[in-house]
């Protein structure tokens, strides 16, 4: 059964929240959602670039008092 | 109070030395037990292995008797944890030993995973541990030319590892005499060459003005060895005569075993340090599901806020500081030039041109090292 997680990259400067969600992926199964929170304005950006690239699936991308949530669903 | 601390490297030892200092009369009198539970009797210096992969340190060097490292009265014993049952608040050993406590340090770190990407293992070079790191200087020393690619794994301990081996390895090559001989090529996960902004803003021009070639948006898929190409999970691949691996990390096993955390990361409140859901359980160092450099001096940083908070609640029955975030990390830029990335939850790094100054102070830490161990700086 697919699950929802959170990743909670707030304040990450290394590895990055576009790491966090690599390694958040790379554990999770086909079909979990993977919610990223991030601080850094980059990550609406370049986490919609990668999941592109891969071919996961991007989901949603709103930002609330300076916090960038972005949720994606691993395919593959 | 008793006290247990599970795992006997940067962060635990770190942590152990400064509570028994701030508590030295507390141990004394007996109202506070520090007991110390290790897998090994040795303490590892771990940054030392990328100087020994070329040839710069001696494994050696790396080592210290782990007893001889601890302040008088913590008790020690090489006996690793099997069983954390934190519903009884208690540990119990391999050798069947049962522990009880009354607040918890879980310090057990994280180790590479070179099996977790097919053909990686058998084909690529690595240094996390002594036999790699001494084998891949061997190898190193015997290659006559060729294409080095340096490839990536997430989550991976040490940050700046990818680059120094890559600026390390530019000058090992020039040195023997093989520079014009070797193509390296580095690979990174996201999309620049480092993790930190402003650290791959210096890195990529020294890249380029080394004629070093990198892609980015590179994550391992796979390595073929008899054609000697690894791919990604991004589609491209590249061909390698010689492949150097950072490979991704998972903490230790025991941790997943007990159900403490998935690949063996254990959830943490990021100021605090305890871990989710219990008050008098707490997580150091690698061992944490944070997101942040796993390093030594995040070991280092962590322990200290948490050495200042345990006793603290041991004298006045409160914590008194945060744990803000910071992480300092060394970077070689090369066999004789460095430079450094200071960092915490709010503040990015501004690293410096590399100097040779820098470079030296590196050189003496991996000596001062020990005594920040002892906590002694």
């Amino acid at each position: 059964m697919a699950e929802k997680r959170k990743i909670d990259a707030r304040g990450s400067f290394c590895p990055g929240p576009l790491m966090e969600l690599i390694a958040g992926i790379k554990a999770a199964n086909v079909g979990d959602e993977l919610e990223v929170l991030s601080t850094d304005r980059g990550s609406a950006a370049d986490i919609p670039e990668w999941i592109k690239k891969v071919g996961h699936e991007l989901l949603t991308t709103t930002e609330e008092n300076g916090v960038w949530h972005i949720t994606v669903r691993k395919t593959k | 109070m008793k006290i247990v601390i599970v795992g006997g490297g940067m962060g635990g030892t770190i942590l152990g030395n400064n509570l028994a200092r701030r508590l030295h009369h507390e141990l004394r009198t007996g109202k506070v037990r520090i007991t110390m539970l290790s897998a090994s009797d040795r303490h590892m210096y771990q940054p030392g292995l990328l100087y020994v992969a070329v040839g710069s340190m001696m494994p050696d060097e790396l080592y210290r008797d782990q007893a001889g490292l601890l302040e008088p009265g913590i008790v020690f014993h090489v006996d690793p944890v099997e069983n954390f049952m934190l519903d009884k608040r208690q540990v119990k050993t391999k050798s069947g030993a049962v522990h009880d406590y009354d607040v918890l340090v879980i310090a057990t770190g994280s180790r590479a995973v070179m099996d977790s990407i097919p053909g990686l293992a058998e084909n690529a070079e690595t240094f996390y541990t002594e036999e790699s790191a001494v084998r891949m200087l061997k190898r190193l020393r015997g290659f006559q030319g060729g294409r080095v690619v340096i490839t990536v794994g997430v989550p991976h301990k040490c940050p700046m590892a990818p680059l120094e081996i890559t600026f390390m390895l530019h000058d090992f090559f020039k040195e023997r005499g093989i520079g014009d001989k070797v193509q390296l090529h580095y690979t990174y996960p996201i999309g620049r060459v480092h993790s930190l902004e402003n650290v791959a803003k210096w890195a990529a021009p020294e890249f380029d003005r080394l004629g070093i070639t990198y892609e980015t948006l590179f994550n391992m898929k796979e390595v073929d060895g008899k054609t000697k190409t690894l791919t990604s999970e991004e589609g491209s691949s590249c061909k390698f005569d010689l492949l150097i691996a950072i490979p991704a990390h998972k903490g230790m096993e025991v941790v997943e075993k007990n159900g403490l955390g998935q690949n063996g990361w254990i959830p943490t409140n990021r100021t605090r340090l305890n871990m989710e859901g219990q008050e008098n359980v707490f997580v150091l160092g690698d061992t944490t599901n944070l997101p942040i450099s796993k390093a030594g001096s995040t070991a280092h940083f962590e322990a200290e806020a948490l050495g200042e908070n345990i006793a603290a609640m041991v004298k006045v029955g409160s914590p008194v500081r945060d744990y803000d975030g910071k992480v300092f990390c060394f970077i070689e830029a090369g066999k004789d030039r460095a430079t450094y990335a200071m960092f915490n939850y709010t503040t990015p790094p501004d690293p410096k041109a590399p100097t040779r100054a820098v470079h030296w102070f590196k050189v003496a830490y991996n000596k001062l090292y020990w005594a920040s161990a002892r906590g002694l700086l």
